[in-house]
């Protein structure tokens, strides 16, 4: 079965959320619930660090598209930093790059949103 | 004669093995030589036809199977995915544009998309209740 773990913690009011393992129809819900929460909360300056992501299929994927509106309507971002090249190979395929933040590390991610402030 | 090798192996219509049959294929193209970018395309496309199968064609029955068998030959590995759900008519699909998805918070026709991206052919074909997709990448 597929190995997902995601955790939160917050830098300078940003939630950085770590995910890590494989990202697909399995776990993809996991991933959707605490997103879900996060905008619950009203917590919606989110960092997705993807350092231990190892697999994205399009499930995964589905998920950011699902909240992005959402979350961008609040005032808030989803920033998508630490991918493996492997990772980002297919956020690319979907043209992702150009209508999503996705940049090398997470103090690059909370530049920006210090930025937009 | 050149030497066909096949490997074929069936599951549950179920996402909980989605990684079971990703392994499978990664350890199949991983012997035929493929590079791992190309092993890594391979398998994100099984998993995506399966992961469609799983939705659309059983609608989420994880009592219905799922058989995938992969094949090398003159330097080319065919992965064949058959089974016995709704099928899919490739004619009705339409390319998503994703800012128009992103605008009305939709999320799907991805998986077809990724697949056709990433083999380098793919065909679907129905025999009475057996529905196969037959995708191809040459080493």
């Amino acid at each position: 079965m597929s190995t997902f773990e995601i955790s939160n913690r917050t830098r300078s009011d940003v939630i950085i959320m770590d995910i890590q393992g494989e990202l697909d129809a399995h776990t993809a819900p996991r991933l959707e619930e605490k997103l879900q929460k996060l905008i619950d909360e009203k917590s919606v300056q989110i960092v997705v660090n993807g350092t231990g992501l190892e697999y994205i299929s399009s499930a995964g994927l589905g998920v950011f598209m699902a909240y992005i509106e959402e979350i961008r309507e609040l005032g808030g971002d989803i920033k998508i930093t630490n991918l493996k090249p492997k990772v980002f190979n297919v956020f690319d395929l979907l043209g992702f790059p150009t209508l999503y933040d996705i940049l090398d590390t997470e103090e690059d991610a909370l530049k920006r949103f210090q930025q937009s402030v | 004669m050149p030497s066909i090798r096949q490997h074929s192996m069936r599951i549950s219509a179920s996402t909980d093995e989605l990684e079971k049959i990703r392994s499978f294929v990664a350890s199949h193209a991983g012997e035929f030589g493929f590079s791992e970018t190309d092993v890594n395309d391979i398998v994100l496309a099984v998993d995506e036809a399966c992961t469609n199968i799983i939705k659309h064609a059983y609608e989420w029955n994880p009592e219905k199977n799922i058989s995938v068998s992969v094949a090398f030959r003159n330097n080319e590995m065919l992965v064949s995915i058959i089974d016995e759900g709704k099928p899919f008519d490739p004619g009705s699909y339409q390319t998503p544009k994703l800012e128009e998805q992103l605008k009305n918070k939709k999320r799907s026709g991805y998986g077809i998309l990724l697949i056709r991206k990433l083999m380098d052919n793919v065909e679907y074909r129905k025999r009475q209740s057996r529905n196969e997709i037959r995708m191809t990448k040459k080493r």
